[in-house]
């Protein structure tokens, strides 16, 4: 029954936003470093974003932060913070918010905005006018952050 | 909020404290090879400059320290027999005009130079011998044969500081290299800067990040077996952001070189150097 409510709820944002996958990276909404809604309608699946925080494809996030929930893996970046406990820090909408575009939480951050499409310069032509992540994919890495609590 | 973004940003500077560069010592045939000074004048953002060398695992930085280990030195052979070798309509070798090649020691570090309105690089000068001078098809940017001869004349001048003139008529080729070393571009948005300045010291997953040297170029990289041209290097960290990279020997990337070239002044010549 929720399940179909859910999809429900998918079908009519695609149909309002005109976008197969979500809402439109341009129409993503920011208020004081958060974006409050999810941008497929629906909660994440927190296994598929544990792939793609590591897929060096994908989020590739471990090349820049360490993550003891990796720890199968031998290499972790340190550019930026730990993960660890980043659910304590964050809530889920400022997660999303720094997901999709750290730049609107942190000025001048080297980590890349992972959902917008345009605003950047001489990208290769394969990924010209695409996001890094889909909506769905953003939600999935949105939905493993939020399972990485120490307290 | 702001609570949080100043123990993030905590996190991020003890992470970059905590993997800087090593300490060790790059010595060469009993000589101690200089690898940190401090920073040109005009480099704002950071104090010290370091040898690419620094952030090598031992193993190898080991690689370099001994030329019967440095796989580079294969190509430097290599190049010793193209030096001797005749090609082109004039049926002349490089060997036919100048004596010795040791008598480029002191060329390295200068380059690249503006001549007569041209930035001009070591590779140029090369092919501008074979194209005007020999008769001969110039060697392509980043191919064995070129990356070999420029090893061989780089290294006459391994040990010796950088130098290379910015102002006059290098000045506006610096200004556009400068430009684009703090360009953010690609899909990932980002600068030469982002990583080789405001990141150095640490690790981006399996690699420590340095400070984008090119006092070791050509560089034999064990990732691919052979010796890398500093363009191709930069085409790599353009592609890897994602961003269209600029042609090899093109005007940007030669005035990058120049801009790079100044970051270095004062490390030595290493060429050539060993990285993964
Ligand atoms: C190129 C490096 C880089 C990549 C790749 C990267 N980040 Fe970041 N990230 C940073 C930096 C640096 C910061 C700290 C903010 C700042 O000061 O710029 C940060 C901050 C964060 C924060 C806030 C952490 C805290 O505790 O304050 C989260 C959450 C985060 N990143 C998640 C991700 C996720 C998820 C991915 C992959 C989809 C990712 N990052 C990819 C560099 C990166
Ligand atoms: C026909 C004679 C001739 C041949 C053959 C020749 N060169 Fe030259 N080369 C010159 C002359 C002349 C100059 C300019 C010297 C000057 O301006 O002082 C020069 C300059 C150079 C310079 C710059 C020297 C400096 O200090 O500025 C380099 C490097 C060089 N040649 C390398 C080579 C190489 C490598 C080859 C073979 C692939 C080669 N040359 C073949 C005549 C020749
Ligand atoms: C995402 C981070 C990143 C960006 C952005 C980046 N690089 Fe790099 N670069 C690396 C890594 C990683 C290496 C290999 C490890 C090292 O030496 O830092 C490297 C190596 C280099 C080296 C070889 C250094 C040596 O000692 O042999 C040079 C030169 C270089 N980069 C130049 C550039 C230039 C020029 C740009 C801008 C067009 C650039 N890089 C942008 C990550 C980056």
């Amino acid at each position: 029954m929720k399940r179909v409510l859910r999809a429900a709820a998918v079908a009519a944002l695609a149909a309002t936003s005109g976008f197969a996958d979500g809402v439109e990276p341009k129409e993503v909404v920011f208020v004081d470093g958060a974006v409050e809604v999810s941008l497929t309608g629906v909660t994440g699946d927190s296994v598929s974003g544990r792939k793609i925080f590591a897929n060096r494809k994908q989020g590739n996030c471990l090349a820049c932060h360490a993550n003891t929930d990796w720890s199968e893996q031998s290499f972790h970046g340190e550019v930026g913070p730990t993960m660890d406990g980043v659910a304590d820090r964050w809530s889920e909408a400022e997660l999303r918010a720094i997901v999709a575009n750290s730049k609107m939480v942190f000025e001048g951050t080297i980590m890349p905005a992972f959902y917008i499409d345009a605003g950047y310069t001489r990208a290769l032509e394969k990924f010209e006018g695409k996001s890094i992540l889909s909506a769905q994919q953003v939600e999935d890495v949105v939905a493993y952050l939020t399972t990485l609590k120490e307290e | 909020m702001n609570l949080k973004l100043w123990i993030s940003f905590g996190a991020a500077a003890l992470a970059t404290s905590a993997a800087a560069q090593d300490s060790n010592d790059l010595v060469l045939d009993g000589n101690a090879f200089l690898t940190e000074i401090a920073a040109p004048s005009h480099m704002e953002n950071v104090d010290t400059i370091y040898s690419g060398w620094r952030f090598r695992t031992s193993e190898t930085q080991a690689l370099q320290s001994d030329d019967f280990d440095n796989p580079g030195m294969i190509f430097v052979d290599q190049a010793i027999d193209l030096w001797a070798k005749v090609d082109g309509s004039e049926g002349k070798s490089c060997a036919s005009c100048h004596e010795n090649v040791e008598d480029f020691a002191g060329l390295r570090p200068t380059l690249p130079r503006v001549e007569e309105g041209e930035l001009v690089t070591m590779e140029n000068i090369i092919n501008e011998c074979r194209t005007e001078r020999m008769g001969a098809e110039p060697w392509k940017w980043s191919k064995g044969n070129m990356t070999a001869m420029t090893a061989l004349i780089g290294l006459q001048s391994r040990g010796m500081p950088v130098n290379v003139a910015i102002d006059g008529d290098a000045a506006p080729f610096w200004e556009k290299g400068k430009e684009l070393y703090y360009t953010r571009v690609g899909q990932l948005d980002m600068a030469c800067s982002s990583c080789h300045e405001d990141n150095y010291g640490t690790m981006i997953r399996a690699d420590h990040l340095s400070q984008g040297q090119i006092n070791g170029f050509p560089t034999y990289r064990l990732k691919n077996a052979k010796l890398n041209s500093s363009h191709g290097r930069f085409k790599g960290c353009m592609t890897n952001i994602r961003a269209t990279p600029f042609k090899e020997g093109g005007e940007e990337f030669k005035a990058l070189e120049l801009y790079l070239a100044s970051r270095g002044e004062g490390l030595v010549v290493e060429t050539p150097s060993v990285r993964n």
